[in-house]
């Protein structure tokens, strides 16, 4: 890995990506459609060779490719792992990706890594704590990050901010910018009671560099109440596309991820999602 | 076998092996890498599980349980060591 | 009151557990199914990595008993580091400790084997040597000689058919394994790793020369375990698939 990066794009173009998946190889070399960046999981390349990152390197001579860590555990009360935090570098050291972008959420503990996004309160402890890990992120890789909002299921009772005052202190603080799920902001909103709308408003959308859309699966819980989880398995809802719209109209254009995580569809679906989002951000030039 | 006969046989496994390795077209340079999809099919099962950023509503969280049901394949794989290849029940509490 | 996350993981991985007081949902009632979701989230996916860690497994032991099993594993070794490629290190061990499985003497090396292959497609590229150089080397000064291996290389040995195991459960139509000692060579030529069944004597051979040892110990270590050892097919496998990425004489 350790010869020159074949990447040499600077920024992601506000126009849609995708969530790279193997499966998709060809058909993204072949034809692209719509598609003009890619987006990866930081810690599905982090082998020492083989296919993964024979295939990354073919990708990045042609596409923005945007990194995005699963495992860093940005929230977590611990001290970040710095093995991880190495192996991070090292991967964005050689391909100089055009972003990098981690979660507002915590999967390791001192038992192991946990495969999910587990959530924080929202204090000035915790985000004090979490600023830090920013700062140490930003100086270890020399780059500024990004900070995803995440779909919460459950609130903290000792919570005495709301989630967009704890970013836009982070941000304040760190100097780092936003990765804007929108589909998190309906799920959180649908799951917390409270209006999506509302939240764009307020969300600081000056320090955001990325927005991802995703599908979810609707659940009810135990009174009844709807309760909607993050499943990257579905299309995107019409619900968060017209969030989408309006966080475009207000915010302006920026580069706009399909996540599809889960039964992943075959190329052409996917691509359709990210024709539409191509749509949307259309409407906006005319 | 003498230190010189193993030379001697050695030179001609070289030999022979040799030969075969030429025989087989898999020069790297000549043809493009196929670094796209696995030879095992678009599954590509040795690349292992990869990262998830996220969930699932699939219903799966017990603890420690173990309930015999279905049998696979090593039913149907008879080795020695005594017992047929069937899975067995568990008569005692699992440690936690 | 403060939900600490030592706390959070606790109950996360001890479904009769309750919920930690202190979550709650927008009514401000006790989280309830809201925290199982957190609970489900951890136990699927990692489930679900194992099942696609170790496919022959899976399909020996039958999914549901499989997946049974992967949730008891799950919990006593939840993964060490974020690499979910590298998930299941601990998995031969604990097939060999759990009672109704334990019988099935092969799992752990079939568990070995499913390990390898992954480490093995993940491994760091190499270019291998020109099977000519072997031959440019008088013999005498070959015997002294030592090889590197490929870093894609896994030399698995097993007292068990788990070749045979392994491509009747991955190969349709593939014969039923009948008993043997099986050793296998995972090799990788570009980017699939291959189980290839080793000729007699070509399991120590090959530990011999992973181990640093010369070209004529090794052929040694073959020779002892198996007098019929066949050289020419051994060193046949390892060129035809670029197995060999540099030939050092002895100094």
């Amino acid at each position: 890995m350790l010869d020159a990066s074949p990447h040499s794009f600077d920024r992601l173009p506000a126009a849609p990506g995708v969530g790279y998946k193997p499966q998709h190889f060809q058909d993204i070399r072949n034809d692209p459609g719509p598609v003009t960046w890619l987006e990866i999981h930081a810690e599905n390349f982090m082998g020492d060779g083989g296919r993964p990152l024979a295939q990354l390197r073919a990708l990045a001579e042609r596409f923005p490719i945007s990194v995005h860590g699963v495992g860093l555990s940005i929230g977590g009360e611990h001290p970040l792992d710095p093995d991880h935090l190495d192996r991070l570098a090292r991967l964005v050291g050689w391909l100089n990706p055009a972003s990098f972008s981690e979660h507002l959420a915590w999967s390791t503990h001192d038992m192991g890594f946990l495969n999910d996004l587990l959530p924080l309160p929202y204090t000035e402890r915790t985000m004090f704590r979490v600023a830090e890990h920013i700062d140490q992120v930003q100086n270890t890789l020399g780059r500024r990050m990004l900070l995803e909002n995440p779909s919460t299921y459950l609130a903290f009772d000792e919570s005495d901010m709301s989630e967009i005052e704890f970013l836009s202190e982070i941000t304040r603080r760190t100097g780092c910018g936003l990765l804007l799920d929108v589909n998190n902001v309906f799920v959180s909103a649908t799951n917390q009671k409270t209006d999506p709308i509302s939240y764009l408003n307020d969300f600081p959308l000056a320090a955001v560099g990325e927005i991802h859309l995703g599908g979810h699966d609707e659940d009810t819980d135990e009174h009844g109440a709807p309760l909607l989880i993050d499943s990257h398995g579905n299309p995107v809802v019409d619900p968060v596309w017209e969030l989408y719209r309006h966080t475009i109209v207000k915010g302006g254009a920026k580069p706009t991820l399909i996540e599809w995580d889960n039964d992943v569809p075959d190329w052409p679906e996917l691509a359709a999602e990210a024709a539409r989002a191509q749509a949307i951000l259309d409407e906006m030039v005319a | 076998m003498s230190n010189t006969t193993k030379t001697i046989a050695v030179a001609g496994a070289v030999a022979a092996a040799l030969a075969a390795s030429m025989t087989v077209p898999a020069n790297a340079q000549e043809k493009e890498k196929c670094f796209g999809v696995s030879l095992a099919g678009q599954n590509d099962c040795a690349a292992g599980p990869g990262t998830t950023c996220a969930g699932t509503s699939t219903v799966d969280y017990q603890g420690n349980a173990w309930t015999l049901v279905d049998a696979g394949t090593c039913a149907e794989i008879e080795l020695p060591d005594g017992r047929m290849g069937s899975l067995e029940e568990l008569d005692r509490d699992l440690p936690s | 009151m403060t939900v600490s996350q030592d706390s959070f993981v606790e109950a996360l991985l001890t479904p009769d557990q309750p919920v930690p007081h202190g979550l709650s949902d927008p009514e401000g009632r006790a989280a309830g199914k809201r925290f199982d979701v957190y609970r489900n989230n951890v136990a699927v996916s990692l489930t679900d990595a194992l099942e696609t860690a170790f496919p022959v497994i899976a399909k020996l032991l039958g999914e549901v008993n499989f997946r049974n099993i992967a949730g008891l594993y799950v919990r006593q070794h939840p993964p060490q580091s974020p690499l979910m490629m590298f998930y299941g290190a601990g998995m031969p061990a604990f097939l060999s400790d759990f009672p109704p499985v334990a019988h099935l003497g092969y799992l752990p090396d079939i568990a070995r084997l499913e390990l390898a292959l992954r480490e093995s497609y993940h491994a760091a590229d190499a270019t291998p040597i020109d099977p000519a150089e072997l031959q440019a080397l008088p013999p005498d000064r070959l015997m002294t000689s030592r090889v590197t291996l490929a870093p894609a290389i896994r030399l698995i040995r097993s007292s068990w058919p788990i070749h045979a195991i392994w491509r009747f459960n991955i190969e349709d139509g593939a014969p039923k394994p009948a008993m043997a000692a099986e050793d296998v060579l995972i090799v990788r030529a570009e980017y699939d790793p291959e189980p290839l069944l080793l000729p007699a004597g070509g399991g120590p051979f090959l530990a011999a020369l992973a181990e640093g040892l010369t070209f004529a110990e090794s052929f040694d270590a073959g020779l002892s375990t198996a007098p019929e050892f066949d050289l020419a097919a051994t060193l046949g496998l390892l060129l035809t698939h670029g197995a060999i990425t540099k030939l050092e004489e002895s100094p």
